[in-house]
């Protein structure tokens, strides 16, 4: 195992290294956010059938990507928790479960709004829209086991068992559109083929997707901080930290 | 690596690999379950149940669209270019319907072999394009239709 990997395991070093990060990356998301939005709404062209209402794909498809990378993450610390049993992994999980939370609920409300006047439905029992529910519920779950259990170590192995068995449902969202026959439409972009949008539509959704990375970055160290300080309370270095300000 | 973190690794691997062949065997024999709709085949193939609350989808299919004169009531017929049905609806249609589209219509199979739509939602495709280069494409007749293998899993 190389060293970082072993650094990343204490939580001193960890809370130092993302308090150096978090400016870059805000200014970043912040760009990134700001410019997508205007270039999204103001500049990109209309579509030919759905006229204006498509634009709220520069929302509908980042908020779903983020919800489901951010459940990967969630899964992938949690066992890494499971496994070497590192507290920083378990913190990692821990704080990611809101944030996957209220991106699936952005990406669930956002395809309602679209839905209405383009399928003319807000809500169909459709694979693809029922497997994106379950990601949600997986998440509360989560969250709401994280919060029963009093014990941070036990709560931290619950979660983490439960992630790890939803963990099948991201492979179910991303091929329901294939295996079944679903309302919702199939993938516009795919890692073999050319994008089925032309580049002024995909560019600044590209840019926004890249923003909702950095934004999610950033959210995830500011929690990720604050779940540190709070476990780590009762050790020297928070101590000195809180009294040297 | 340790024995101790070996064994660990192991449950989880145990545990992502056993539900996932677990959830994968049942959502293979749910297989038709979890179809939102009937394909034109599946329905000629008598497949779909008749005199029970079904959905079909296909394409509506170009020249088919009868409108009623004093009423809401229209007929269309929806294909996967195998095969057609034809449906009957009486209703407000999504502003995205029209020939060459494809849709999704919820309803009964009557004796006739006819579905009479409560419902009918529109099924937009994964394409996407300004108002200008459709207009190009449709004069160079190269507009990208969906193939009928959307419908029919």
């Amino acid at each position: 195992m190389p060293r970082w990997f072993y650094q990343l395991a204490s939580p001193r070093w960890c809370y130092q290294i993302t308090g150096r990060l978090l400016p870059g990356f805000s200014i970043v998301a912040l760009l990134l956010l700001l410019g997508g939005t205007v270039w999204a709404l103001a500049f990109a062209p209309a579509d030919y059938q759905q006229g204006n209402s498509f634009r709220i794909i520069y929302l509908h498809v980042p908020s779903a990507i983020l919800a489901q990378s951010c459940y990967m993450l969630m899964a992938v610390a949690g066992a890494i928790g499971l496994i070497w049993k590192m507290k920083v992994a378990d913190m990692v999980a821990k704080s990611c479960a809101p944030i996957g939370a209220t991106m699936a609920v952005l990406a669930l409300l956002t395809g309602a709004i679209w839905g209405k006047p383009t399928w003319g439905s807000w809500w169909v029992w459709d694979a693809r829209l029922t497997s994106m529910l379950i990601l949600f519920f997986l998440y509360l779950g989560v969250m709401a086991l994280n919060s029963a259990i009093e014990s941070e170590s036990t709560a931290a192995q619950a979660s983490a068992v439960l992630a790890l068995v939803g963990l099948v449902n991201i492979p179910i969202i991303k091929y329901s559109v294939e295996w079944w026959n679903t309302l919702h439409q199939p993938a516009t972009f795919k890692l073999t083929e050319k994008p089925a949008m032309p580049a002024e539509m995909w560019l600044p959704l590209l840019v926004m997707v890249i923003g909702f990375y950095c934004f999610f970055a950033v959210s995830l160290m500011m929690r990720l901080r604050n779940e540190i300080l709070r476990r780590e309370r009762r050790s020297g270095w928070v101590r000195d930290l809180l009294l040297s300000k | 690596m340790n024995p101790k973190r070996r064994q660990r690794l192991f449950i989880v691997l145990f545990i992502v690999v056993g539900v996932g062949i677990a959830v994968g065997l049942t959502l293979f024999a749910l297989n038709q379950n979890i179809n939102l709709f009937y394909s034109p085949t599946q329905i000629a193939q008598g497949e779909a149940p008749e005199g029970r609350r079904i959905r079909a989808g296909g394409m509506v299919v170009d020249g088919s669209v009868i409108r009623s004169q004093e009423s809401l009531e229209v007929s269309f017929e929806i294909t996967d270019y195998e095969n057609t049905v034809r449906v009957e609806y009486a209703g407000i249609l999504p502003d995205l319907f029209r020939e060459g589209q494809g849709i999704v219509a919820q309803g009964e199979l009557d004796s006739r072999g006819v579905l009479k739509a409560v419902e009918v939602l529109a099924k937009h495709d994964e394409n996407y394009m300004p108002p200008e280069v459709a207009e190009a494409l449709e004069k160079a007749g190269k507009m990208p239709r969906p193939a009928g293998q959307e419908f029919n899993k």
